[in-house]
């Protein structure tokens, strides 16, 4: 292996490469959203994974919304910079709030 | 307020807590497994009364949530039951609730359009402040196994949710 090659495998070893879009995952379990609050950066994806067996959404009021079926997950990809807070259609008392970061 | 209305307004309230007010005893497991699976089974069918009747989209939108959430809660109260080998008991709270149940499903059924859909959403605002008005302060201190208390906790969440939810509805309808 070359020295470059060397350096590049380093560099993806340690995972100092910069702007690596991440997946967070975001639990759904007996109505709550956990963790509530995520810091993300543009570029994340999101992923609910939605442990009840009732659906719920994530869902953003004049904004986006998600399904998350019943024992399933369910991924937003982030595409701008802000602070949101989402609820639940279904269960309005199901709060969560993204804060994304560009 | 004239007090006449202040009367009718006082029968309301009572007729509104009545089928819980009757249970004078602390309810057995048994019995407040009945009692939940009831509740459930009472706002399925006023669900689809309203699939049935409603031509408005966010008032089906909305019962067809109740259906599928309540049908859920009742089949994991099923699966308990049956691990718990408990027998639900019926008692004289689910049979006030069925009863004054069976009373507000005859008097929507003659209801159409508008009229209805007002009379539904109102009354499931109304049902499920009193259901968790229940869960909180009879059914949830009374059960004695902690898998009972859990469902029963998720229970109250499902019908909180439910409760705000109707009340977007009914703001929707105004």
């Amino acid at each position: 292996m070359s020295k470059r090659h060397l350096w590049i495998a380093l560099t993806l070893a340690i995972g100092i490469v910069p702007a690596q879009a991440e997946t967070i995952h975001v639990t759904i379990d007996k109505l709550v959203f956990s963790p509530a609050t995520v810091e993300a950066k543009v570029g994340d994806t999101i992923e609910w994974v939605n442990k009840d067996v009732f659906a719920h959404t994530a869902t953003v009021k004049g904004g986006w919304e998600v399904t998350i079926p019943p024992k399933k997950s369910a991924s937003l990809t982030l595409q701008k910079a802000e602070t949101v807070d989402y609820f639940c259609r279904f269960h309005p008392n199901m709060k969560g709030r993204l804060v994304v970061a560009p | 307020m004239p007090i006449r209305h202040t009367a009718a307004l006082a029968a309301m309230l009572l007729l509104g807590t009545a089928p819980f007010a009757q249970a004078a005893d602390k309810p057995t497991d048994p019995q407040i497994a009945h009692i939940a699976y009831t509740a459930g089974v009472i706002d399925v069918e006023a669900a689809k009364l309203a699939i049935e009747k409603s031509k408005n989209k966010d008032v089906v939108a909305f019962a067809n949530d109740m259906v599928r959430d309540h049908e859920a809660v009742n089949v994991q109260a099923l699966d308990l039951v049956k691990k718990l080998k408990v027998t639900p008991e019926d008692n004289a709270t689910s049979q006030a609730l069925s009863k004054a149940a069976a009373e507000e499903r005859a008097k929507l059924a003659k209801l159409e359009g508008a009229a209805f859909d007002k009379a539904y959403v109102d009354n499931e605002v109304a049902y499920h402040k009193q259901v968790n008005g229940a869960l909180e302060t009879l059914l949830i201190p009374s059960a004695s196994n902690g898998e009972l208390k859990s469902l029963l906790e998720t229970g109250l969440k499902i019908f909180q949710g439910h409760e705000q939810h109707a009340e977007h509805v009914a703001g929707m309808l105004k």
